[in-house]
């Protein structure tokens, strides 16, 4: 993936630049906002990091600018700013996810891996059947089946299971899942997440030998076929 | 001569002035169209009389010629308050009458003499007197002069001048003590509200502005800067809370950080253990800053800064979906959790920090929901989550526990932050859940509400009726 940070921190910019290489990302910075814009405008990224407080032009401007010249790369924000009426601002001005600092690099990594996937597969990954080793789910029936066996799933269940095959192969974080399925953007004190996810696997895992529910240490959960 | 420079300088005196000014000259005018109106009268009258006694005369010379003329005037002339005679001859010599002497020049040609000079002879000292008189030409070169004393006229006007005189005095006189009086009533009620600003700004900052108690504009004004003065008190107060509570509770959590890692330098023998004591550190660190971020959101909140993203809410799909979001950990926990919100209750307000706030009451629950009340038995496990809508447009979403509940000498402070009662302190927590859920509900222009469950504790949100053309 090609992305682009925009971050006028000059050693928070090159730890993420520094991690995001580990990963085998190619990744440009800029420190300030006219750079960011610039580049941004020339270069194809997949992804746009940019902080919202940035010099020369700040980051809220910089993404309308790029969004009203038809530049439509995911953006995601970084920002110390992280009260509900700043990440709402933040959307407006044409972000697609809000990361507020300071934040654990999983969180981010997981954040933009699933943005350049939406824009890689675009509408196309809208289908209407999402499959994961034998783990199938229905979208339009609403059907879920293991091994052709039919599972038995709550509203919610299904939701966050289709979250996560939506997404599938890919690391979602519990904040991603609370925001997405649960359309809520606080941190919840406890582990309530957990339990959501560990019921789910009780239900699509327990008696299957490949478990493809996975949790991934220090990040989130991932669904893929325990073969890869 | 600054007060008076300063009483001068007062609208209410600047007021009071114009004020008599205006009345001056208003009765000014009332008494001026009175004074010319009687004039018009007394002059009509005047005329009149005049030509009735005329009339009367030329008839009776006419009846009698000039002896019965001469004796009809002589008797005329005796009645008390009688107008004014005189019959010549044509050189002009007096027949009779009660008049000693006309400007000749009225005496040549017949018509009216509005102001002219005599002299009465029932007036001994010559005095000249003035008439409006009217001369007649009878045959054989008789003249008659009939007339009216115009000192009654001029006593009319005597008396208006002094009416208005009077009139001006008293106005002048009133209005300006009058003016005196409020101005130096107000004055000193705004030197004493701007004597208690000044104490104010000086650091006297629990000192408010006096109230006169009579619910006037200025007491409003003074309530209303009270109120702001409370309202920006509360501000920095909770400001300086928030930094004490910084310094005070947030040391311990960074202290336990530091010596962990300082620990794990001097005792770590291998990269394993490094490994564990690194993600200590982050485990720790990740704590902190959810930490931080409650403060900051309830210092937002108190600070009433999110108000810009107030929409229409459903405040029974909150409920149903925080339940449902805490289901399973109630489960897991032991603890039974219902919720009770039919269809759509419509509130106004943030649904993100209302769900969160309801979310923060719900965890409180469940983790006091087993917690036995020192020896008692053990409490029905079991939290109960009710949305409803009141009569009065209120929107009230509760969560209902049968564990310890909160005592009530307790229930104001434990919205402060980090309070954490006896007892709770085993448990994983900040003490700024309530806090949360309280500043929350005060920048809905709501409240939270702490009440006894029998036994348990019932907290509830309560959320103001939406405003009136709110958008949606």
């Amino acid at each position: 993936m090609k992305i682009l940070v925009v971050e006028d921190d000059r050693d928070a910019a090159a730890y993420v630049q520094k991690a995001l290489r580990e990963e085998g990302h190619v990744v440009d910075q800029a420190f300030d906002g006219l750079d960011g814009y610039a580049l941004a405008r020339e270069g194809n990224y997949d992804v746009l990091i940019v902080d919202r407080m940035l010099p020369k032009l700040d980051g809220l401007s910089l993404v309308r600018s790029l969004r009203e010249q038809e530049v439509h790369t995911p953006v995601l924000f970084l920002s110390a700013l992280g009260q509900v009426d700043d990440r709402v601002k933040g959307l407006r001005a044409g972000g697609d996810d809000y990361l507020t600092k300071p934040y654990a690099f999983s969180e981010l990594l997981a954040r933009i891996e699933v943005l350049a996937r939406r824009r890689s597969s675009g509408a196309a990954r809208e289908e209407t059947v999402y499959q994961v080793g034998d783990l199938e789910l229905d979208r339009l029936s609403r059907r879920v089946t293991r091994a052709g066996q039919t599972l038995d799933l709550q509203p919610r269940e299904f939701r966050l299971l289709e979250y996560m095959m939506r997404h599938a192969g890919q690391v979602v974080t519990r904040t991603m899942l609370l925001e997405n399925v649960w359309d809520y953007h606080f941190d919840p004190q406890t582990n309530v997440i957990d339990v959501h996810v560990s019921r789910l696997r009780g239900k699509i895992d327990k008696g299957f030998d490949r478990p493809l529910l996975q949790t991934v240490r220090g990040a989130g959960y991932v669904i893929r076929d325990g073969a890869r | 001569m600054t007060a008076l420079g300063k009483l001068v300088r007062t609208t209410a005196f600047r007021l009071t002035l114009a004020y008599a000014l205006v009345f001056a000259v208003i009765s000014a005018g009332v008494l001026g169209y009175v004074a010319w109106n009687g004039r018009h009268l007394v002059e009509q009258g005047m005329r009149e009389t005049v030509d009735a006694e005329v009339n009367g005369l030329v008839d009776q010379f006419r009846v009698g010629n000039i002896r019965r003329l001469v004796a009809s005037v002589e008797q005329r002339t005796r009645r008390p308050g009688s107008s004014l005679y005189l019959v010549t001859t044509f050189v002009g010599e007096a027949l009779a009458g009660n008049v000693a002497r006309l400007p000749t020049s009225v005496l040549t040609s017949a018509g009216d003499y509005p102001d002219t000079p005599y002299e009465r002879l029932d007036d001994p000292n010559d005095v000249t007197h003035y008439a409006y008189v009217r001369v007649i030409l009878l045959p054989g070169g008789f003249r008659l002069v009939v007339g009216r004393d115009l000192a009654e006229l001029n006593s009319l006007g005597q008396a208006v001048k002094r009416a208005f005189l009077l009139a001006l005095v008293i106005l002048t006189v009133f209005g300006l003590v009058g003016g005196f009086i409020v101005a130096r009533r107000v004055l000193a009620r705004i030197d004493s509200m701007t004597e208690s600003a000044n104490a104010i700004m000086a650091g006297a900052l629990t000192r408010r502005l006096p109230l006169a108690g009579s619910n006037d504009e200025l007491d409003r004004l003074a309530g209303s800067l009270n109120a702001m003065l409370d309202r920006i008190g509360e501000l920095l107060s909770g400001l300086k809370e928030v930094s004490d509570n910084i310094a005070h509770d947030l040391k311990t959590p960074l202290t336990r950080l530091r010596s962990g890692a300082e620990e794990a330098l001097r005792t770590a023998k291998d990269p394993q253990e490094y490994r564990q004591a690194l993600e200590r550190t982050i485990e720790e660190s990740d704590k902190l800053i959810s930490v931080f971020n409650a403060l900051l959101m309830i210092a937002r909140a108190e600070g009433g800064r999110a108000a810009e993203n107030m929409a229409q809410f459903d405040a029974a799909e909150i409920a149903r979906s925080v339940v449902e979001l805490y289901e399973p950990l109630a489960e897991e926990a032991g603890v039974s959790l219902f919720v009770e919100a039919p269809g759509t209750l419509q509130a106004h307000g943030n649904r993100e920090l209302a769900g969160q706030a309801l979310a923060n009451l719900v965890d409180n629950a469940l983790k006091y929901a087993k917690a036995a009340d020192d020896g008692k038995a053990e409490p029905i496990a079991e939290v109960q989550v009710s949305a409803r809508a009141n009569g009065d447009g209120t929107t009230e979403v509760s969560v209902c526990d049968h564990g310890p509940g909160i005592p009530e000498a307790d229930r104001e402070r434990v919205l402060e932050r980090f309070v954490r009662l006896e007892g709770s302190r085993t448990r994983p927590g900040f003490g700024l859940g309530l806090s949360l859920a309280n500043a929350v509900m005060r920048l809905h222009g709501g409240s939270l509400k702490l009440e006894d469950n029998h036994p348990g504790l019932r907290a509830t949100l309560c959320f103001p009726p939406p405003l009136v053309g709110a958008t949606t």
